[in-house]
């Protein structure tokens, strides 16, 4: 592949008033082979519908998504997605879960059967193979639901906020968990959330979105993500830069939600 | 009256034994684990667990009652509601001409089993003066006009009316109380013996738990009605089975299609939502002119019926698919068809499980009300002709043997649910 290019994009939804909402203006992005993107923003920024747009569930008003070289038309398995919750086969065991995509493709047992015992293995479930998905917790879920994704080797995956329903204690495991994968594999990974933390840990490249109408509002590079491979979070978390970045954004959506919430109750 | 008693009796038990088992025992019996922990549980229905001890003591309570208000050979005597009055007795009456003559006579009634044969009762005692002593023979619970004057020497013609029974005077459409009975009088002077009825159900209303049983045995050996008792409950069985097994074939892949086109939703909403609160009874007339009483409007019956039922739950089970689990799977590379056979019908399965639960119960009470109406052979068939021979022990039997039946395949449909799936109510 030669990189994902999100060109121009922008997404009007028509109300059924009459008017319409501009959920996303010309955005325009280029991330090439092993980047790792989170993105941030208020609620309402429009990070959901990119990502929908460029898994391919939803048509862009405008613009075009090109991956390797091609236009994306719909949803696809070289575009991976890891979705919050609920998004598991309860009648599959987990390694049937798994092997969902390489089965789906026409792959012979025999040929994914020990990819799939591999990944589960990194995900830390090794003794949770044959194991029905509503016996695992939560975090567990999101374990299968990584490895399934990485077992239909796909070449970005997409997340919408895939630690957001965990607790804090997992979650933290868990980013440890992404940041790992993404180093191993070397895949493309765009990752939604709505934690400033998580978006500097687990962000390579950093956006921050901003609303009414949805736009990149800014792009950081970060040091942390190559820093937390295989390293202490709370260590990554004491970097000189790491809370004057935090405070930055963090005041940057301040600002922007301070601002909805002035045209709201200027227009009321 | 007797219903009133019945229905004391009952709240009695009820009351008596959840003081009992619910108080006295009430700490051994308590919820053990973690709901015996919780202090809040009136409200807490997840705290309420049905006590198994007032289950079994539910049920024994009504074979108790049916056993002791029908005088049943399997509780003690001592426990029965009063039987009917069965044996000897007699009342004296007193004739009198309206001048100033009168003459006491004797009647003898024996009353007897209906159905038993006895002889007439023997008349003791002197017999002089113009009235002259009577025997009767009675069944329990029935009644027994007496013309006493017709061997009198004195009678109507003579303008002798009977004035008093024992002693206490009588007029026509009055009754008097005597020993073990009532005596009325017609509007024309005619006495009739009412022996002391009791508070036991006859048979013919309510026959013993025994009674039943040995009816059981009996057609389940000799068969009612030209077919045994097997073929009655199979012909049943099967009608339902396979109206079942059709409506389910044709109705879920409609619903189905309804669930993933929007022509098809268009096409049959109207069909489907019209035909849903039609009741599959009021269907019975027009597919008797149609098809006739024969196995295929039966069938077709029972068709519709699971019809629309199977068709809303496959309906409902698509539009239940959460829609992350489609982008996922169309995310892992799956087609249409794979989506379909591996994401779609897999989690419509509970909601088709429900349904399939539903339209077994509707179909088993369609056709038991189908056989009412008209039939050759079926469980409602054998308990409607025997309403009409008054046979009350093979109608209860063919209600609880319905029952029965129509309970094990709900439990069959949930123990199905249990193997085929499992992650139902779990996502």
């Amino acid at each position: 592949m030669s990189g994902l290019h999100i060109k121009d994009i922008s997404m009007r939804f028509d109300l059924p008033n009459g008017g319409s909402v501009q959920a996303l203006q010309n955005v325009t992005l280029d991330l090439k082979e092993g980047d790792l993107m989170s993105v941030l923003g208020p609620s309402g920024c429009g990070k959901t519908t990119l990502l929908n747009i460029v898994a391919g569930f939803l048509a862009p008003t405008e613009g075009e998504i090109e991956l390797g070289g091609k236009t994306v038309k719909g949803p696809g398995a070289e575009r991976g997605m890891v979705f919050q919750q609920g998004a598991l086969f309860e009648w599959m065991s987990v390694r049937e879960n798994v092997a969902f995509g390489p089965k789906m493709k026409g792959e012979k047992e025999f040929d994914y059967a020990e990819n799939v015992d591999h990944l589960l293995d990194v995900v830390g479930l090794q003794d949770f193979k044959e194991k029905a998905i509503y016996e695992l917790s939560g975090g567990m879920q999101q374990r299968v639901a990584l490895a399934r994704c990485l077992a239909n080797d796909p070449d970005v995956i997409l997340m919408d906020e895939p630690l957001g329903a965990l607790d804090a204690l997992t979650r933290e495991k868990m980013q440890g968990l992404v940041l790992k994968l993404w180093k191993e594999t070397g895949k493309t990974i765009i990752l939604i959330t709505h934690s400033v933390e998580e978006a500097l840990l687990l962000g390579e490249r950093l956006l921050v979105m901003a609303p009414r109408p949805g736009r990149i509002h800014k792009e950081y590079r970060l040091p942390f993500a190559e820093l937390g491979v295989g390293a202490d979070l709370r260590e990554v978390k004491k970097h000189p830069d790491y809370n004057s970045t935090r405070e930055e954004i963090l005041s940057m959506i301040w600002n922007m939600e301070e601002e909805i919430m002035g045209r709201t109750e200027a227009s009321v | 009256m007797t219903g009133l008693l019945i229905v004391l009796v009952y709240v009695a038990i009820f009351i008596i034994s959840a003081l009992i088992l619910g108080v006295l025992a009430g700490k051994a019996l308590r919820a053990t684990g973690f709901n015996s922990l919780k202090t809040v549980t009136f409200g807490d229905e997840s705290a309420v667990t049905p006590n198994r001890a007032a289950s079994v003591v539910s049920v024994v309570t009504l074979f108790f009652l049916w056993g002791a208000f029908t005088g049943s050979s399997l509780i003690p005597s001592f426990l029965h509601a009063p039987g009917p009055f069965i044996g000897d007795t007699s009342f004296t009456y007193t004739a009198s001409d309206g001048a100033g003559n009168s003459d006491d006579a004797t009647v003898f009634a024996r009353v007897h089993i209906v159905g038993e044969t006895v002889d007439d009762p023997v008349a003791e005692g002197a017999d002089d003066g113009f009235a002259k002593n009577d025997v009767i023979k009675v069944g329990a619970w029935r009644s027994q006009l007496i013309r006493v004057d017709r061997n009198d020497e004195l009678g109507r013609d003579e303008n002798v009316a009977i004035t008093a029974i024992n002693g206490q005077p009588i007029a026509p459409g009055a009754r008097v109380r005597v020993d073990d009975g009532e005596v009325g009088m017609t509007p024309k002077g005619t006495l009739n013996f009412i022996p002391a009825k009791g508070l036991q159900m006859e048979p013919i209303w309510l026959p013993s738990p025994e009674a039943v049983f040995a009816r059981f045995l009996d057609v389940a050996t000799q068969g009612y009605q030209n077919a045994t008792l097997w073929e009655h409950l199979g012909y049943s069985l099967f009608r339902v089975v396979v109206g079942f097994l059709f409506g389910a074939l044709i109705g879920i892949p409609l619903g189905y299609a309804m669930g993933l086109s929007g022509w098809f939703r268009g096409w049959f909403d109207p069909i489907v939502e019209f035909m849903r609160p039609v009741p599959p009874l009021a269907l019975i007339p027009l597919v008797i002119i149609w098809a006739g009483i024969g196995e295929t409007g039966k069938i077709i019956l029972l068709f519709l019926a699971a019809l629309w039922i199977m068709t809303i739950a496959a309906r409902a089970g698509v539009s239940g698919v959460n829609i992350t689990k489609v982008h996922a799977a169309y995310s892992l590379g799956a087609s249409k068809a794979q989506i379909l056979r591996h994401v779609i019908i897999p989690n419509s399965l509970p909601e088709i499980f429900t349904g399939a639960r539903v339209a077994m119960g509707v179909c088993w009470g369609t056709v038991v009300a189908a056989e009412l109406v008209a039939a050759e052979v079926g469980a409602g068939m054998m308990i409607m002709v025997a309403s009409r021979f008054q046979l009350t022990d093979i109608v209860i039997m063919g209600i609880i043997l319905i029952g029965v039946i129509g309970f094990s395949i709900d439990i069959l449909f949930r123990v199905a649910e249990k193997f085929l799936v499992p992650w139902k109510g779990r996502s």
